[in-house]
Protein backbone atom coordinates (compact mmCIF):
# COMPACT_ATOMS: atom_id res chain seq x y z
CA UNK A 1 0.00 0.00 0.00
CA UNK A 2 2.68 2.48 1.02
CA UNK A 3 4.35 2.26 -2.37
CA UNK A 4 2.21 5.14 -3.51
CA UNK A 5 4.09 8.44 -3.47
CA UNK A 6 2.65 11.14 -1.26
CA UNK A 7 1.43 14.32 -2.87
CA UNK A 8 -0.25 17.25 -1.17
CA UNK A 9 -4.00 16.50 -1.21
CA UNK A 10 -5.59 18.51 -3.98
CA UNK A 11 -9.02 19.00 -5.43
CA UNK A 12 -10.19 21.19 -8.30
CA UNK A 13 -13.58 21.98 -9.72
CA UNK A 14 -14.03 20.71 -13.25
CA UNK A 15 -15.04 23.28 -15.80
CA UNK A 16 -17.17 22.31 -18.73
CA UNK A 17 -17.13 23.99 -22.08
CA UNK A 18 -13.56 25.04 -21.54
CA UNK A 19 -10.50 22.97 -22.30
CA UNK A 20 -9.89 20.61 -19.47
CA UNK A 21 -7.13 22.42 -17.69
CA UNK A 22 -7.00 20.33 -14.59
CA UNK A 23 -7.42 16.76 -13.66
CA UNK A 24 -5.96 13.54 -14.80
CA UNK A 25 -3.66 13.29 -17.74
CA UNK A 26 -2.45 9.99 -19.00
CA UNK A 27 0.33 11.65 -20.94
CA UNK A 28 2.12 13.43 -18.14
CA UNK A 29 5.71 12.67 -18.86
CA UNK A 30 8.52 12.89 -16.41
CA UNK A 31 12.13 13.54 -17.21
CA UNK A 32 14.14 11.66 -14.62
CA UNK A 33 17.33 11.25 -16.57
CA UNK A 34 19.29 12.32 -19.60
CA UNK A 35 21.21 9.61 -21.45
CA UNK A 36 20.95 7.40 -18.40
CA UNK A 37 22.26 10.01 -15.96
CA UNK A 38 19.89 11.02 -13.19
CA UNK A 39 18.86 14.65 -13.23
CA UNK A 40 19.03 14.81 -9.47
CA UNK A 41 22.60 13.49 -9.46
CA UNK A 42 23.59 16.04 -12.11
CA UNK A 43 22.22 18.92 -10.04
CA UNK A 44 23.90 17.60 -6.92
CA UNK A 45 27.27 17.40 -8.63
CA UNK A 46 27.18 20.53 -10.82
CA UNK A 47 24.58 22.74 -9.13
CA UNK A 48 21.17 24.03 -10.12
CA UNK A 49 20.26 25.47 -12.55
CA UNK A 50 22.35 23.52 -15.02
CA UNK A 51 22.51 23.32 -18.80
CA UNK A 52 22.96 19.75 -20.00
CA UNK A 53 23.82 18.73 -23.54
CA UNK A 54 23.59 15.22 -24.88
CA UNK A 55 26.54 14.51 -27.16
CA UNK A 56 24.79 11.38 -28.36
CA UNK A 57 21.70 13.25 -29.47
CA UNK A 58 23.75 16.03 -31.00
CA UNK A 59 25.93 13.73 -33.08
CA UNK A 60 22.97 11.64 -34.15
CA UNK A 61 21.17 14.72 -35.37
CA UNK A 62 24.17 16.16 -37.21
CA UNK A 63 24.77 12.83 -38.93
CA UNK A 64 21.13 12.60 -39.87
CA UNK A 65 21.30 16.06 -41.47
CA UNK A 66 24.62 15.41 -43.17
CA UNK A 67 23.40 12.15 -44.63
CA UNK A 68 20.03 13.59 -45.69
CA UNK A 69 21.94 16.01 -47.93
CA UNK A 70 24.85 13.77 -48.95
CA UNK A 71 22.49 11.06 -50.15
CA UNK A 72 20.74 13.45 -52.47
CA UNK A 73 23.56 15.83 -53.30
CA UNK A 74 27.12 14.66 -52.60
CA UNK A 75 28.81 18.05 -52.87
CA UNK A 76 27.24 19.53 -49.75
CA UNK A 77 29.22 21.34 -47.05
CA UNK A 78 27.64 21.67 -43.63
CA UNK A 79 28.52 24.95 -41.90
CA UNK A 80 27.99 25.26 -38.16
CA UNK A 81 26.15 28.47 -37.32
CA UNK A 82 28.21 29.64 -34.36
CA UNK A 83 25.65 32.06 -33.03
CA UNK A 84 23.24 29.21 -32.37
CA UNK A 85 25.65 27.82 -29.79
CA UNK A 86 29.34 28.66 -29.75
CA UNK A 87 30.47 26.79 -26.69
CA UNK A 88 33.89 25.35 -27.57
CA UNK A 89 32.83 21.78 -26.89
CA UNK A 90 29.71 22.08 -29.05
CA UNK A 91 31.63 23.65 -31.95
CA UNK A 92 34.33 21.00 -31.60
CA UNK A 93 31.74 18.23 -31.92
CA UNK A 94 30.34 19.93 -35.00
CA UNK A 95 33.79 20.27 -36.56
CA UNK A 96 34.58 16.64 -35.74
CA UNK A 97 31.42 15.73 -37.59
CA UNK A 98 32.73 17.54 -40.65
CA UNK A 99 31.04 20.94 -40.43
CA UNK A 100 33.05 24.02 -41.21
CA UNK A 101 32.36 27.25 -39.27
CA UNK A 102 29.76 29.89 -40.11
CA UNK A 103 30.35 33.14 -38.22
CA UNK A 104 28.67 36.53 -38.29
CA UNK A 105 31.11 38.68 -36.32
CA UNK A 106 34.77 39.21 -35.56
CA UNK A 107 34.31 37.67 -32.15
CA UNK A 108 32.88 34.49 -33.60
CA UNK A 109 35.62 34.50 -36.23
CA UNK A 110 38.27 34.66 -33.51
CA UNK A 111 36.54 31.86 -31.66
CA UNK A 112 36.60 29.62 -34.73
CA UNK A 113 40.28 30.36 -35.37
CA UNK A 114 41.09 29.70 -31.74
CA UNK A 115 39.45 26.29 -32.07
CA UNK A 116 41.80 25.53 -34.95
CA UNK A 117 39.54 26.20 -37.94
CA UNK A 118 41.65 27.55 -40.80
CA UNK A 119 40.34 30.71 -42.46
CA UNK A 120 39.32 28.89 -45.63
CA UNK A 121 36.97 26.74 -43.53
CA UNK A 122 35.16 29.75 -42.11
CA UNK A 123 32.11 31.24 -43.80
CA UNK A 124 32.10 34.90 -42.80
CA UNK A 125 28.58 36.36 -42.90
CA UNK A 126 27.13 39.31 -41.05
CA UNK A 127 25.87 42.81 -41.77
CA UNK A 128 28.57 44.76 -39.93
CA UNK A 129 32.04 43.41 -40.58
CA UNK A 130 34.78 45.90 -39.70
CA UNK A 131 37.76 46.75 -41.85
CA UNK A 132 40.12 45.04 -39.40
CA UNK A 133 38.01 41.88 -39.46
CA UNK A 134 37.83 41.89 -43.24
CA UNK A 135 41.60 42.38 -43.57
CA UNK A 136 42.17 39.30 -41.47
CA UNK A 137 39.51 37.33 -43.34
CA UNK A 138 41.07 38.28 -46.68
CA UNK A 139 44.56 37.35 -45.50
CA UNK A 140 43.30 34.00 -44.22
CA UNK A 141 41.16 33.33 -47.31
CA UNK A 142 37.89 33.06 -45.44
CA UNK A 143 34.69 32.49 -47.38
CA UNK A 144 33.23 35.99 -47.35
CA UNK A 145 29.61 36.80 -48.15
CA UNK A 146 29.19 40.54 -48.53
CA UNK A 147 26.03 42.00 -47.07
CA UNK A 148 26.03 45.37 -48.86
CA UNK A 149 27.87 47.47 -51.43
CA UNK A 150 29.90 49.36 -48.82
CA UNK A 151 31.43 46.05 -47.77
CA UNK A 152 32.38 45.36 -51.38
CA UNK A 153 34.01 48.81 -51.69
CA UNK A 154 35.91 48.17 -48.48
CA UNK A 155 37.11 44.81 -49.82
CA UNK A 156 38.24 46.52 -53.03
CA UNK A 157 40.23 48.97 -50.97
CA UNK A 158 41.86 46.12 -49.01
CA UNK A 159 42.60 44.34 -52.28
CA UNK A 160 44.25 47.46 -53.73
CA UNK A 161 46.37 47.96 -50.63
CA UNK A 162 47.45 44.38 -50.16
CA UNK A 163 47.66 43.23 -53.75
CA UNK A 164 45.42 40.27 -52.94
CA UNK A 165 42.43 39.27 -55.04
CA UNK A 166 39.85 38.32 -52.42
CA UNK A 167 37.09 35.94 -53.42
CA UNK A 168 33.84 37.57 -52.39
CA UNK A 169 30.34 36.17 -52.45
CA UNK A 170 27.06 38.01 -52.09
CA UNK A 171 24.25 37.58 -49.64
CA UNK A 172 21.04 37.69 -51.59
CA UNK A 173 17.66 38.65 -50.20
CA UNK A 174 14.89 37.03 -52.16
CA UNK A 175 11.18 36.38 -52.08
CA UNK A 176 10.72 32.72 -51.18
CA UNK A 177 7.01 33.21 -50.63
CA UNK A 178 7.10 33.26 -46.87
CA UNK A 179 6.09 35.88 -44.39
CA UNK A 180 7.84 37.77 -42.92
CA UNK A 181 10.33 38.32 -45.70
CA UNK A 182 13.81 38.95 -44.35
CA UNK A 183 14.93 41.72 -46.65
CA UNK A 184 17.19 43.67 -44.33
CA UNK A 185 20.08 41.29 -44.90
CA UNK A 186 21.96 41.16 -48.16
CA UNK A 187 21.03 42.66 -51.50
CA UNK A 188 17.72 42.23 -53.27
CA UNK A 189 17.42 39.74 -56.09
CA UNK A 190 14.16 40.96 -57.57
CA UNK A 191 15.13 44.66 -57.55
CA UNK A 192 18.46 44.02 -59.28
CA UNK A 193 20.72 45.00 -56.38
CA UNK A 194 22.24 41.55 -56.09
CA UNK A 195 23.11 41.58 -59.80
CA UNK A 196 24.65 45.02 -59.44
CA UNK A 197 26.86 43.71 -56.61
CA UNK A 198 27.87 40.64 -58.58
CA UNK A 199 28.79 42.82 -61.58
CA UNK A 200 30.87 45.06 -59.40
CA UNK A 201 32.77 42.04 -58.03
CA UNK A 202 33.16 40.23 -61.33
CA UNK A 203 33.99 43.25 -63.45
CA UNK A 204 35.64 45.62 -61.00
CA UNK A 205 38.99 43.97 -61.52
CA UNK A 206 39.94 43.77 -57.88
CA UNK A 207 37.84 40.89 -56.58
CA UNK A 208 36.89 37.39 -57.69
CA UNK A 209 33.31 36.19 -57.52
CA UNK A 210 32.58 33.77 -54.70
CA UNK A 211 29.28 32.18 -53.74
CA UNK A 212 25.66 33.20 -53.61
CA UNK A 213 24.18 33.10 -50.15
CA UNK A 214 20.69 33.49 -48.77
CA UNK A 215 19.11 32.88 -45.39
CA UNK A 216 15.38 33.22 -45.80
CA UNK A 217 14.30 33.24 -42.16
CA UNK A 218 14.25 31.12 -39.07
CA UNK A 219 11.92 28.35 -37.90
CA UNK A 220 10.60 28.18 -41.45
CA UNK A 221 8.03 25.39 -41.38
CA UNK A 222 7.66 25.16 -45.13
CA UNK A 223 10.31 23.14 -47.02
CA UNK A 224 8.81 24.37 -50.31
CA UNK A 225 10.09 27.85 -49.48
CA UNK A 226 13.62 26.45 -49.65
CA UNK A 227 12.81 24.86 -52.97
CA UNK A 228 11.77 28.28 -54.31
CA UNK A 229 14.88 29.94 -52.83
CA UNK A 230 17.19 27.28 -54.26
CA UNK A 231 15.56 27.56 -57.69
CA UNK A 232 16.00 31.33 -57.64
CA UNK A 233 19.67 31.06 -56.68
CA UNK A 234 20.25 28.42 -59.35
CA UNK A 235 18.63 30.65 -61.98
CA UNK A 236 20.63 33.60 -60.76
CA UNK A 237 23.84 31.59 -61.05
CA UNK A 238 22.94 30.61 -64.61
CA UNK A 239 22.16 34.21 -65.50
CA UNK A 240 25.50 35.35 -64.08
CA UNK A 241 27.38 32.73 -65.99
CA UNK A 242 25.61 33.59 -69.23
CA UNK A 243 26.07 37.33 -68.95
CA UNK A 244 29.52 37.50 -67.36
CA UNK A 245 31.17 34.21 -68.09
CA UNK A 246 31.91 33.52 -64.43
CA UNK A 247 30.33 30.91 -62.28
CA UNK A 248 29.63 31.44 -58.56
CA UNK A 249 31.82 29.11 -56.49
CA UNK A 250 28.86 27.80 -54.47
CA UNK A 251 25.29 28.42 -53.42
CA UNK A 252 24.53 28.71 -49.71
CA UNK A 253 20.94 28.22 -48.57
CA UNK A 254 21.62 29.42 -45.01
CA UNK A 255 19.73 27.96 -42.08
CA UNK A 256 16.28 28.39 -40.61
CA UNK A 257 15.03 24.81 -40.54
CA UNK A 258 12.55 24.34 -37.69
CA UNK A 259 13.51 22.38 -34.59
CA UNK A 260 11.07 20.20 -32.70
CA UNK A 261 10.06 23.05 -30.45
CA UNK A 262 6.61 24.57 -30.04
CA UNK A 263 6.09 28.18 -31.07
CA UNK A 264 4.27 30.36 -28.56
CA UNK A 265 1.76 31.19 -31.27
CA UNK A 266 1.16 27.59 -32.19
CA UNK A 267 -2.23 26.14 -31.30
CA UNK A 268 -1.30 22.51 -30.85
CA UNK A 269 1.66 21.69 -28.69
CA UNK A 270 4.29 19.38 -30.03
CA UNK A 271 6.44 18.81 -32.98
CA UNK A 272 5.19 20.18 -36.26
CA UNK A 273 8.63 20.57 -37.74
CA UNK A 274 9.27 18.89 -41.07
CA UNK A 275 12.13 16.38 -41.11
CA UNK A 276 15.57 17.47 -42.28
CA UNK A 277 15.03 15.16 -45.25
CA UNK A 278 12.07 17.28 -46.36
CA UNK A 279 14.23 20.40 -46.47
CA UNK A 280 17.05 18.50 -48.15
CA UNK A 281 14.68 17.14 -50.77
CA UNK A 282 13.24 20.58 -51.58
CA UNK A 283 16.65 22.23 -51.87
CA UNK A 284 18.55 19.57 -53.76
CA UNK A 285 15.81 18.75 -56.25
CA UNK A 286 15.50 22.46 -57.10
CA UNK A 287 19.27 22.72 -57.61
CA UNK A 288 19.37 19.61 -59.75
CA UNK A 289 16.47 20.89 -61.86
CA UNK A 290 18.07 24.34 -62.08
CA UNK A 291 21.36 22.93 -63.29
CA UNK A 292 19.84 20.86 -66.06
CA UNK A 293 20.57 23.63 -68.58
CA UNK A 294 24.23 24.06 -67.69
CA UNK A 295 25.10 20.55 -66.69
CA UNK A 296 27.09 21.63 -63.64
CA UNK A 297 25.90 21.36 -60.09
CA UNK A 298 27.11 24.07 -57.77
CA UNK A 299 28.63 23.15 -54.39
CA UNK A 300 25.93 23.53 -51.74
CA UNK A 301 26.47 25.09 -48.32
CA UNK A 302 23.94 24.60 -45.52
CA UNK A 303 24.03 26.63 -42.30
CA UNK A 304 21.25 25.04 -40.29
CA UNK A 305 21.57 25.90 -36.60
CA UNK A 306 18.64 25.39 -34.27
CA UNK A 307 17.43 22.24 -36.02
CA UNK A 308 20.69 20.51 -35.07
CA UNK A 309 21.23 21.61 -31.51
CA UNK A 310 17.89 22.51 -29.93
CA UNK A 311 16.90 18.94 -29.03
CA UNK A 312 20.28 18.14 -27.50
CA UNK A 313 19.98 20.79 -24.78
CA UNK A 314 18.04 20.67 -21.49
CA UNK A 315 18.00 23.17 -18.65
CA UNK A 316 17.68 21.61 -15.22
CA UNK A 317 16.16 23.79 -12.57
CA UNK A 318 14.81 23.45 -9.03
CA UNK A 319 11.55 24.57 -7.47
CA UNK A 320 12.06 27.35 -4.93
CA UNK A 321 8.49 27.99 -3.84
CA UNK A 322 4.86 27.36 -4.69
CA UNK A 323 1.99 29.76 -4.29
CA UNK A 324 -1.55 30.62 -5.30
CA UNK A 325 -2.09 33.79 -7.30
CA UNK A 326 -5.00 36.12 -6.58
CA UNK A 327 -6.94 34.38 -9.33
CA UNK A 328 -6.55 31.05 -7.55
CA UNK A 329 -4.12 29.84 -10.17
CA UNK A 330 -1.18 27.84 -9.00
CA UNK A 331 2.30 29.28 -9.52
CA UNK A 332 5.81 28.11 -8.85
CA UNK A 333 9.07 29.99 -8.54
CA UNK A 334 12.10 28.23 -10.03
CA UNK A 335 15.79 29.04 -9.87
CA UNK A 336 16.24 29.67 -13.61
CA UNK A 337 15.01 32.84 -15.28
CA UNK A 338 14.55 34.36 -18.71
CA UNK A 339 18.13 35.64 -18.55
CA UNK A 340 19.08 32.03 -19.34
CA UNK A 341 16.12 31.30 -21.58
CA UNK A 342 15.83 34.01 -24.12
CA UNK A 343 13.86 31.57 -26.24
CA UNK A 344 11.05 31.42 -23.67
CA UNK A 345 9.73 34.58 -25.34
CA UNK A 346 8.71 32.79 -28.47
CA UNK A 347 8.69 29.09 -27.66
CA UNK A 348 6.36 27.20 -25.39
CA UNK A 349 9.13 25.19 -23.76
CA UNK A 350 8.34 21.81 -22.24
CA UNK A 351 8.66 21.71 -18.49
CA UNK A 352 8.65 18.24 -16.96
CA UNK A 353 9.19 17.13 -13.38
CA UNK A 354 12.13 14.83 -12.74
CA UNK A 355 10.13 12.41 -10.62
CA UNK A 356 7.29 10.41 -11.98
CA UNK A 357 4.20 11.93 -10.51
CA UNK A 358 0.69 10.77 -10.15
CA UNK A 359 -0.97 12.04 -13.27
CA UNK A 360 -2.92 14.69 -11.42
CA UNK A 361 -2.00 18.00 -12.85
CA UNK A 362 -3.05 21.58 -12.57
CA UNK A 363 -2.26 24.50 -14.84
CA UNK A 364 0.65 26.29 -13.26
CA UNK A 365 2.45 29.54 -13.98
CA UNK A 366 6.22 29.13 -13.92
CA UNK A 367 8.21 32.14 -12.77
CA UNK A 368 11.95 32.66 -12.57
CA UNK A 369 14.02 34.23 -9.79
CA UNK A 370 14.69 37.62 -11.38
CA UNK A 371 12.38 39.81 -9.29
CA UNK A 372 11.02 41.25 -12.54
CA UNK A 373 7.51 40.93 -13.85
CA UNK A 374 8.80 39.80 -17.24
CA UNK A 375 10.48 36.76 -15.75
CA UNK A 376 7.92 34.20 -16.75
CA UNK A 377 9.00 30.93 -18.36
CA UNK A 378 5.46 29.67 -19.00
CA UNK A 379 2.16 31.39 -18.27
CA UNK A 380 0.48 28.07 -17.92
CA UNK A 381 1.73 24.53 -18.03
CA UNK A 382 0.11 21.41 -16.56
CA UNK A 383 2.25 20.28 -13.64
CA UNK A 384 1.73 18.01 -10.67
CA UNK A 385 2.02 19.24 -7.13
CA UNK A 386 5.63 20.28 -6.62
CA UNK A 387 7.71 20.87 -3.53
CA UNK A 388 10.67 23.16 -2.99
CA UNK A 389 13.86 21.44 -4.09
CA UNK A 390 12.18 19.28 -6.70
CA UNK A 391 13.93 19.21 -10.06
CA UNK A 392 12.39 20.14 -13.36
CA UNK A 393 13.75 19.70 -16.86
CA UNK A 394 13.11 22.43 -19.44
CA UNK A 395 13.48 21.25 -22.99
CA UNK A 396 14.45 21.74 -25.79
CA UNK A 397 16.82 24.60 -25.08
CA UNK A 398 19.98 23.83 -27.03
CA UNK A 399 19.75 26.72 -29.49
CA UNK A 400 20.28 30.42 -28.77
CA UNK A 401 20.05 30.04 -25.00
CA UNK A 402 23.65 29.74 -23.83
CA UNK A 403 24.86 32.26 -26.42
CA UNK A 404 22.15 34.78 -25.56
CA UNK A 405 22.23 34.29 -21.80
CA UNK A 406 23.37 37.06 -19.54
CA UNK A 407 24.12 37.73 -15.94
CA UNK A 408 21.25 39.52 -14.34
CA UNK A 409 21.17 39.52 -10.57
CA UNK A 410 22.56 36.00 -10.80
CA UNK A 411 25.70 34.51 -12.27
CA UNK A 412 25.36 32.04 -15.10
CA UNK A 413 25.25 28.34 -14.29
CA UNK A 414 27.53 25.53 -15.38
CA UNK A 415 27.10 23.66 -18.64
CA UNK A 416 27.80 19.94 -18.91
CA UNK A 417 27.83 17.60 -21.85
CA UNK A 418 27.07 13.93 -21.36
CA UNK A 419 29.50 12.12 -23.59
CA UNK A 420 28.68 9.12 -25.72
CA UNK A 421 29.77 6.77 -22.93
CA UNK A 422 27.19 8.39 -20.65
CA UNK A 423 29.63 10.37 -18.50
CA UNK A 424 28.84 14.01 -17.77
CA UNK A 425 31.73 16.36 -18.53
CA UNK A 426 31.90 19.99 -17.50
CA UNK A 427 32.14 22.19 -20.60
CA UNK A 428 31.61 25.56 -18.94
CA UNK A 429 32.05 26.07 -15.23
CA UNK A 430 29.54 28.00 -13.16
CA UNK A 431 30.48 31.66 -13.05
CA UNK A 432 32.04 33.29 -10.01
CA UNK A 433 31.73 36.93 -8.97
CA UNK A 434 35.10 37.72 -10.56
CA UNK A 435 33.63 36.86 -13.97
CA UNK A 436 31.21 39.73 -13.46
CA UNK A 437 33.49 42.25 -11.81
CA UNK A 438 36.69 41.46 -13.72
CA UNK A 439 36.19 44.04 -16.49
CA UNK A 440 34.98 46.74 -14.09
CA UNK A 441 37.12 49.68 -13.03
CA UNK A 442 36.32 51.45 -9.77
CA UNK A 443 37.95 54.89 -9.63
CA UNK A 444 40.19 55.16 -6.56
CA UNK A 445 38.21 58.10 -5.17
CA UNK A 446 35.00 56.06 -5.04
CA UNK A 447 36.40 53.19 -3.01
CA UNK A 448 34.64 52.77 0.27
CA UNK A 449 36.70 54.47 2.97
CA UNK A 450 38.64 56.65 0.54
CA UNK A 451 39.12 60.16 1.95
CA UNK A 452 37.41 62.79 -0.13
CA UNK A 453 39.44 65.97 -0.42
CA UNK A 454 37.18 68.97 -0.67
CA UNK A 455 33.55 69.08 -1.61
CA UNK A 456 32.27 67.16 -4.58
CA UNK A 457 31.35 69.21 -7.66
CA UNK A 458 27.68 68.62 -6.97
CA UNK A 459 28.00 70.14 -3.52
CA UNK A 460 29.94 73.12 -4.86
CA UNK A 461 27.24 73.84 -7.39
CA UNK A 462 24.63 73.58 -4.69
CA UNK A 463 26.48 76.16 -2.59
CA UNK A 464 27.06 78.55 -5.45
CA UNK A 465 23.48 78.26 -6.69
CA UNK B 1 -23.92 12.22 15.73
CA UNK B 2 -22.63 15.77 16.03
CA UNK B 3 -18.85 16.07 16.25
CA UNK B 4 -18.22 19.56 17.51
CA UNK B 5 -14.42 19.19 17.66
CA UNK B 6 -14.00 18.76 13.96
CA UNK B 7 -13.17 21.81 11.84
CA UNK B 8 -15.81 20.59 9.38
CA UNK B 9 -19.16 18.87 9.48
CA UNK B 10 -18.96 15.37 7.97
CA UNK B 11 -22.70 15.54 7.30
CA UNK B 12 -22.05 18.17 4.65
CA UNK B 13 -19.93 15.73 2.71
CA UNK B 14 -22.32 12.83 2.98
CA UNK B 15 -24.01 13.39 -0.38
CA UNK B 16 -20.74 13.70 -2.31
CA UNK B 17 -20.16 10.81 -4.71
CA UNK B 18 -16.53 9.74 -4.80
CA UNK B 19 -15.14 7.46 -7.48
CA UNK B 20 -11.88 5.56 -7.28
CA UNK B 21 -10.49 7.50 -10.21
CA UNK B 22 -10.73 10.76 -8.29
CA UNK B 23 -13.90 12.00 -9.99
CA UNK B 24 -16.20 13.64 -7.45
CA UNK B 25 -19.77 14.70 -7.99
CA UNK B 26 -21.83 17.01 -5.82
CA UNK B 27 -25.51 16.33 -6.55
CA UNK B 28 -26.56 19.43 -4.59
CA UNK B 29 -24.90 21.83 -7.02
CA UNK B 30 -24.22 19.69 -10.09
CA UNK B 31 -20.54 20.56 -9.89
CA UNK B 32 -17.94 17.91 -10.41
CA UNK B 33 -14.40 17.88 -9.11
CA UNK B 34 -11.16 16.06 -9.65
CA UNK B 35 -8.88 15.07 -6.80
CA UNK B 36 -5.54 13.37 -6.59
CA UNK B 37 -5.16 10.16 -4.61
CA UNK B 38 -4.34 11.83 -1.31
CA UNK B 39 -7.16 14.32 -1.83
CA UNK B 40 -9.57 11.48 -2.41
CA UNK B 41 -8.32 9.62 0.65
CA UNK B 42 -8.64 12.76 2.76
CA UNK B 43 -12.14 13.43 1.54
CA UNK B 44 -13.20 9.85 2.26
CA UNK B 45 -11.73 10.05 5.75
CA UNK B 46 -13.51 13.35 6.39
CA UNK B 47 -16.80 11.77 5.32
CA UNK B 48 -16.09 9.03 7.84
CA UNK B 49 -15.71 11.66 10.51
CA UNK B 50 -11.98 11.29 11.17
CA UNK B 51 -10.28 14.27 12.72
CA UNK B 52 -7.30 15.96 10.99
CA UNK B 53 -4.70 14.18 13.15
CA UNK B 54 -6.20 10.79 12.36
CA UNK B 55 -6.39 11.67 8.67
CA UNK B 56 -2.69 12.61 8.67
CA UNK B 57 -1.82 9.29 10.31
CA UNK B 58 -3.86 7.44 7.72
CA UNK B 59 -2.16 9.30 4.84
CA UNK B 60 1.26 8.54 6.29
CA UNK B 61 0.36 4.87 6.43
CA UNK B 62 -1.00 4.73 2.91
CA UNK B 63 1.53 6.91 1.10
CA UNK B 64 5.24 7.24 1.41
CA UNK B 65 7.25 10.43 1.58
CA UNK B 66 4.84 12.86 3.26
CA UNK B 67 6.51 15.53 5.39
CA UNK B 68 4.17 18.28 6.63
CA UNK B 69 1.05 16.15 6.29
CA UNK B 70 -0.90 17.90 9.09
CA UNK B 71 -0.39 21.29 7.44
CA UNK B 72 -1.41 19.82 4.12
CA UNK B 73 -4.63 18.39 5.55
CA UNK B 74 -5.46 21.77 7.10
CA UNK B 75 -4.75 23.41 3.73
CA UNK B 76 -7.03 20.90 2.01
CA UNK B 77 -9.89 21.68 4.38
CA UNK B 78 -9.40 25.38 3.57
CA UNK B 79 -9.55 24.50 -0.10
CA UNK B 80 -12.86 22.66 0.41
CA UNK B 81 -14.17 25.70 2.19
CA UNK B 82 -13.15 27.94 -0.73
CA UNK B 83 -14.93 25.58 -3.09
CA UNK B 84 -18.04 25.73 -0.88
CA UNK B 85 -17.99 22.01 -0.15
CA UNK B 86 -17.80 22.58 3.60
CA UNK B 87 -18.84 25.64 5.52
CA UNK B 88 -16.69 27.54 7.95
CA UNK B 89 -17.28 26.36 11.49
CA UNK B 90 -17.16 28.74 14.35
CA UNK B 91 -14.76 27.60 17.04
CA UNK B 92 -16.45 25.43 19.64
C1 LIG C 1 23.39 33.81 -41.86
C2 LIG C 1 22.79 32.83 -40.95
N1 LIG C 1 22.98 31.51 -41.19
C3 LIG C 1 22.46 30.56 -40.36
C4 LIG C 1 21.72 30.88 -39.26
C5 LIG C 1 21.15 29.79 -38.40
O1 LIG C 1 19.76 29.87 -38.36
P1 LIG C 1 18.87 28.71 -37.69
O2 LIG C 1 19.35 28.53 -36.31
O3 LIG C 1 17.49 29.27 -37.73
O4 LIG C 1 19.04 27.50 -38.53
C6 LIG C 1 21.49 32.24 -38.98
C7 LIG C 1 20.68 32.63 -37.83
O5 LIG C 1 20.02 33.61 -37.75
C8 LIG C 1 22.03 33.22 -39.85
O6 LIG C 1 21.84 34.53 -39.61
Amino acid sequence: MADRIYERPAIVRNTFGAMNKVGRRGDLSNHAEIDGVSIDALCKEFGSPLFVFSERRLRARVREAREAFARRYPSTTMCWSYKTNYLDAICAVMHQEGSIAEVVSGMEYDKARRLGMPGDKIVFNGPAKTETELRRAVAERAIIHADHLEEIYLLEKIAAETGATPTVGVRVSLDAGIYPRWDRFGLGLENGQAMQAVKRIARGGKLALGGLHTHIGTFVLEPAAYGRAAAKLADFATEIEKSMGVRPTHVDLGGGFASTNTLATQYHAGAIAPGIGDYAEAITSALIAGASGTGTLPRLFIETGRALIDEAGTLLTSVVATKRLSTGKRAIVIDAGVNLLFTAWWYRLNIAPARSAEAFVEDTAVYGPLCMNIDCIRESVPLPDLRPGERLAIHPVGAYTVTQSMQFINLRPAVVMINEQGTPELIRRAEVLEDLTGPEVLPERLKLGATTSGATPALKIAREG
Amino acid sequence: MPTPDLPYDPAELRTLALSDTGFIFDPRTGHSYSANATGLATLAAMKDGLDPAAIATKLRAEFKGGAAVEDDVAGFVDLLRELGLVRARSAP
